[in-house]
């Protein structure tokens, strides 16, 4: 497991698409938190896309919540502002929060490096597993379900086989 | 021929796109040295109107004429398949195309 990254789910409270506040305690009844880094403009991050949020779906009567969270500087990236963020997500269809986290506190707090990048806490948001959501961006060629095998591990109340993984994509976009 | 390919080391797509380009290269039987340009600053992705990385050109024409006008910046470049997909690489067929 990289020690770089939040051993235990960071504090947050972030404006969501929806119109909301969403901060971490309102997940406290989650059976398994999923963070993902993600942003609008990345292809990496799109093309996972439809994964995400199948696996928000699948897993969602188990109590599993995943919360996509933007933290990308707009003034270098105005693709992932807050208001493009609802755009997308009201175009895709999400079926998990997604908040924009302007300060990029909560990013600094994870330990994120790209986008998409999946941290995986337990019900004690403890981290179980992080890295990316499965081995292959083409879809059709995916032979290992990261973040699927994690969740299922910990709603098992198990260990997952494979706890740490780098994740592929663009870069988180600091401000400089 | 002149291929040139522009990258950016923060993206890390850049390799799959130059295995492809040299594999559809070779199908075609065309003994061209690809042109790698590494682009590190905004400047220069604005000098070179880098739209993304990878960025892939033939003669000085974009594979992907369409995202080629997109906003200078190191990013990672989106392409779309033919199917519809997303994918940070140009499609073989872009490739191909490009080429004949």
């Amino acid at each position: 497991m990289s020690t770089a990254v939040a051993q235990t789910a960071p504090q947050f409270s972030l404006p969501g698409v929806d119109g909301s506040d969403h901060a971490l305690d309102d997940y406290r009844d989650a059976s398994a938190l999923v963070l993902v880094q993600s942003c609008n403009h990345c292809p990496y991050v799109q093309g996972w896309e439809g994964r995400l949020i199948d696996v928000a779906r699948d897993y969602a009567d188990r109590g599993v919540r995943v919360v996509a969270i933007s933290s990308n500087d707009v003034a270098s990236h105005p693709e992932d502002s807050f208001d493009e963020m609802q755009r997308r997500a009201r175009a895709q269809g999400f079926t998990f929060d997604y908040l924009y986290d302007e300060s990029q506190d909560v990013a600094r707090a994870l330990g994120s490096e790209r986008t998409p990048e999946v941290f995986v806490y337990d019900a004690d948001r403890r981290l179980a597993y992080h890295g990316a959501i499965d081995d292959n961006r083409d879809e059709t060629a995916v032979t290992a379900r990261y973040l699927r095998d994690a969740l299922d591990a910990v709603l098992a109340g198990e260990a997952p086989a494979v706890t740490d993984t780098a994740p592929v994509g663009c870069t988180v976009k600091w401000r400089s | 021929m002149k291929v040139e390919l522009f990258y950016w080391e923060g993206c890390p797509s850049h390799p799959e796109a130059l295995e492809l380009l040299e594999a559809v290269l070779a199908e075609r039987g065309l003994e061209v040295e690809v042109e790698r340009r590494r682009v590190d600053t905004d400047e220069e992705a604005q000098a070179l109107r880098f739209p993304g990385s990878p960025t892939i050109r033939i003669d000085g024409r974009d594979v992907d004429p369409a995202g080629a006008a997109s906003r200078p910046a190191l990013n990672c470049r989106i392409y779309y398949l033919p199917d519809g997909r997303v994918s940070p690489i140009p499609s073989r067929e872009q490739l191909e195309e490009a080429l004949s």
